[in-house]
């Protein structure tokens, strides 16, 4: 099964295609420096265009609504082209500018620019100590954001990898999201805790955690998930300037996403889901990278004749039921994709919280693909069945509209 | 590692004797950016308030210069030139080589001594040199100590009687938390573990107030949400204790991480006892604390026990005094029985810590007399004759008494007049605070965010709609 690297393909009209049929190049040659300038389209005659450079015919645009199909030439729109990374950065940059308080800190933050390099050129700009390099140490240097925050800072903290915040649960748990409560709201932790996690290309299991499972419970935090560079920049600034704890979850695969997005600032609110599709037939509940399975399925859908509508649900702490609410009330049916593993996952959350409030407006059980619960493989045939991946949700949406 | 002792401990003799800042061979990692440590004048070690009049700052904060690879200092003693001239540059810098193969000591030849000014009689010790305190703030001094002292034995006594569910003395360390709190300005902010009431109490915080976190009523501030003891107060710049052990201490990194950041002329001070430096957070703190440069005394109560764990269980190094020079944070040992030693050491530490931006260790040796809580009985891990000789041979409070007494501050009369009033301050306090309301619902749900968000809102609709469908089930006196 086809997943796309790098930017949406183009919109033309496909029919569902047989994985068995395509010839992909192998992994090895898309590693994470090539992506950049480099990424598959996947044709609706099945056959693959391995593209070095980024074309002009593809449409930038993760929000895909419209019918038509082809970017008009990029000079004339308004606003600028970036990559997610690069909106992130931009986010960042901005509030730091707006904000002396804000400051980031983790490994390799600085000089390095950050592993995935939504931090370059910030050292340099706002000096070591604002975009500060710290030792290994997880908890610790959460637990020094954290105190940093109380004094009056607003600390980015940067999680190399998100499975690497797992040795800093104790201080997000214990501290961050309960300190503002049980100080009886005397001190407060305005902190953003970032970083790339979810299934990459071959990471391996430690390296493809989604800790947005284990972190849901926490009272006291919030936790989003960006998906486009537009959400990403705004979200991001939204988070660092709310005064409670925040964790922005990124994904590994979307850092390269390219999208046009406006030059006026603009904020993105944190506990608000995204429209991406509206329809009429069946509600599609994801975030992050599965938004994008999700619009591969939506076009096949589409041309099956169902008209789904996908919600992108950006808010995973707590939910945008609001939205989601008005969604299945007028669809009767929902179905949910995450990256998540099926036990404990945001899914299997939100399949409660919607049948507690809206079982009278379904017309079925609710649906959720999630991954199995199992560590993710090194080997990629394996790793990529344990993503949800298009054809599933097509085959979901089918049976649900049975 | 015996090089390392003789390097330290030189170097606190030679603080007295100038009252300059440091030798700049005992320092360690020189970094570029600082082009000279300030000069440090006998005026400004006196001032409490520390105008920092002498403060040449050539650093700068926001440079955008990295820090060029900081080069381990530079020991040129001629005890490693003789006959290796070899030296070469590894990452990390200059290191001599020799030929002879020696592993360095796991324990020392002898243990680093500890700073004492006063002897068990409460008289000054011959060359002790020391931080003269006034009669005022020796009397107040004391006077808190004895404050602490009754408060820690009426709330015991309140638990005991059922009245509050849990308390914690702070027996045998009166003197740890009213000495190094004596020494610092309310802009100084404080990180506590948990038995460190007396740096609150210092402060002004008022045995109301006390009474009212342990009671959990509508007055107390943390709105009765954490178990007695926990107390926190962001005027007072004493932040909220959280009973999971050494977390405080990368926070106090991180706040004083952000003074530096503001320049502000203010020192963070952290306290843990010795079972928290087996915390990773204990070690990773203090580690950045010297990578960052940042103005924090780390002030460990080393009172030999956690819960029922002796130190010997806990480590087996020279206590905690050794490990401050293997993450590059200068370090001293004092009699944590001692009100002056403390005293002279956290003002010299403060001055530091403030004037050169660098964190300092301080291993305060003491006991811990009671027990580690109501939850506890000590005498079952240990004699109750080592429990009884400690509590009074060598309590802290008399000591000091002595001292204060033989320079003519107080008398017996101020004694008994002072326990008998703040006994019966306290057992006011109690019963004010044991009549109180307690907090109402409502702040059930605040706090969790800055606004309740929709979740919560329901939930608490949906608690009140319980409460009031089964009034029998709840207790009437509950505030709603």
């Amino acid at each position: 099964m086809a997943t796309i690297v790098g930017a949406a393909t183009a919109l033309s009209a496909s029919k569902s295609f047989d994985s068995r049929k395509l010839h992909l190049p192998s992994r090895g040659s898309l590693s994470v420096s090539e992506r950049k300038g480099s990424f598959l389209v996947v044709r609706s005659d099945g056959s693959v265009v391995h593209k070095a450079h980024r074309a002009q015919k593809l449409i930038t645009n993760a929000v895909a609504t419209k019918a038509d199909s082809s970017a008009a030439s990029t000079a004339s729109k308004p606003g600028h082209e970036l990559l997610l990374f690069e909106a992130l950065r931009e986010g960042l940059e901005e509030e730091m500018d707006r904000d002396p308080t804000v400051c980031v800190m983790g490994e390799d933050v600085g000089h390095y620019g950050g592993s995935y390099k939504v931090t370059k050129g910030l050292a340099t700009k706002y000096g070591d100590l604002r975009v500060l390099d710290t030792p290994i140490a997880e908890n610790s240097f959460t637990g020094m954001g954290i105190g940093a925050a109380m004094t009056g800072l607003r600390p980015i903290v940067e999680g190399m990898n998100m499975g690497f915040l797992l040795l800093a649960f104790n201080q997000i748990s214990n501290n961050c999201g309960m300190l503002h409560y049980t100080s009886g709201g005397q001190f407060k932790i305005p902190i953003v805790i970032r970083g790339p996690g979810g299934v990459g290309r071959q990471l391996g299991a430690e390296h493809s955690q989604r800790l947005e499972s284990y972190f849901q419970s926490i009272p006291g935090i919030q936790m989003v998930a960006c998906s486009t560079p537009y959400n990403a920049k705004g979200l991001m600034k939204a988070a660092i300037r709310s005064e409670n704890p925040v964790i922005l979850f990124e994904h590994v695969l979307l850092y390269n996403l390219k999208e046009r997005i406006p030059d006026e600032e603009y904020v993105c609110s944190l506990e608000e889901a995204e429209m991406v599709r509206p329809g009429e037939h069946v509600t599609i509940l994801t975030y992050s990278r599965m938004r994008y399975h999700v619009m591969q399925a939506a076009k096949t859908l589409v041309n099956k004749g169902y008209d789904p509508e996908v919600i992108d649900i950006r808010s995973l702490k707590p939910f945008d039921l609001h939205t989601i609410g008005n969604s299945v009330k007028k669809t009767h049916r929902v179905l949910i994709v995450e990256e998540c593993m099926r036990t404990g996952g945001i899914g299997a959350s939100l399949t409660a919280a919607i049948t507690e409030n809206f079982n009278d407006y379904l017309d079925a059980p609710i649906i959720c693909l999630s991954s199995q619960d199992v560590p993710t493989p090194y080997a990629g045939t394996l790793e990529e069945w344990t993503v949800v991946q298009p054809a599933q949700i097509v085959t979901a949406v089918e049976q649900l509209c049975q | 590692m015996a090089l390392c002792l003789r390097t330290s401990s030189r170097s606190i003799l030679y603080y007295f004797k100038s009252k300059m800042g440091l030798l700049s061979s005992s320092s360690s990692s020189l970094n570029h950016q600082h082009h000279q440590k300030p000069p440090f004048t006998a005026t400004t070690a006196q001032n409490l308030r520390d105008p920092f009049a002498n403060f040449s700052t050539k650093v700068n904060l926001l440079s955008p210069r990295r820090f060029q690879s900081t080069k381990v200092e530079e020991q040129w003693d001629s005890l490693n030139h003789d006959h290796h001239n070899q030296v070469l540059d590894f990452p990390g810098g200059k290191v001599a080589f020799t030929p002879e193969m020696r592993f360095i000591s796991e324990s020392p030849v002898e243990r680093v001594h500890c700073y004492r000014v006063l002897d068990d009689n409460g008289q000054v010790i011959m060359s002790s040199k020391f931080k003269q305190v006034s009669e005022e703030i020796a009397v107040k001094m004391y006077s808190d100590m004895v404050t602490l002292q009754t408060m820690d034995s009426v709330f015991y006594e309140a638990q005991r009687q059922g009245r509050i569910s849990f308390y914690a003395t702070t027996i045998g360390e009166e003197a740890i938390n009213i000495a190094s709190a004596a020494v610092l300005t309310i802009d100084d902010l404080v990180f506590p573990q948990y038995r460190e009431p007396g740096v609150l109490l210092w402060r002004g915080f008022s045995l109301q107030e006390f009474a009212n976190q342990c009671f959990g009523n509508k007055d107390d501030y943390g709105k009765g949400r954490q178990m007695p003891i926990h107390y926190g107060s962001n005027k007072h710049n004493y932040f909220t204790v959280a009973a999971t052990i050494a977390t405080q201490v990368p926070h106090a990194v991180g706040a004083a991480y952000s003074l530096k950041m503001d320049r502000k002329k203010a020192c963070v001070i952290t306290y843990f006892g010795d079972g928290g430096t087996s915390e990773g957070d204990f070690h990773a703190a203090l580690n950045f604390a010297a990578v960052m440069e940042v103005p924090v005394i780390f002030f460990c109560r080393n009172n030999g026990w956690a819960i029922s764990t002796p130190t010997s269980d806990q480590f087996r190094s020279d206590g905690v005094v050794v490990k401050g020079p293997a993450y590059g944070v200068r370090s001293i040992r004092v009699d944590g029985n001692d009100t002056l030693a403390i005293y002279t050491a956290v003002h010299a530490a403060r001055e530091m810590a403030i004037n050169e931006n660098r964190p300092i260790l301080i291993e305060a040796l003491t006991y811990r007399v009671g027990h580690h809580s109501t939850s506890d009985d000590s005498t079952k891990y240990r004699p109750v004759d080592e429990i009884e000789w400690w509590r009074s041979a060598r309590d802290p409070v008399a000591r000091f008494r002595k001292w204060i007494e033989s320079n003519g501050w107080w008398c017996s009369e101020n004694e008994s007049e002072l326990r008998m009033s703040v006994r019966k301050q306290m057992l006011h306090a109690i019963q004010v605070a044991e009549k109180a309301d307690k907090p109402p619902i409502a702040e059930l749900f605040t706090d969790v965010y800055n606004v309740p968000p929709s979740n919560l809102c329901e939930q608490e609709k949906f608690l009140r709609e319980t409460m009031k469908r089964h009034p029998q089930d709840y207790m009437p006196d509950v505030p709603v």
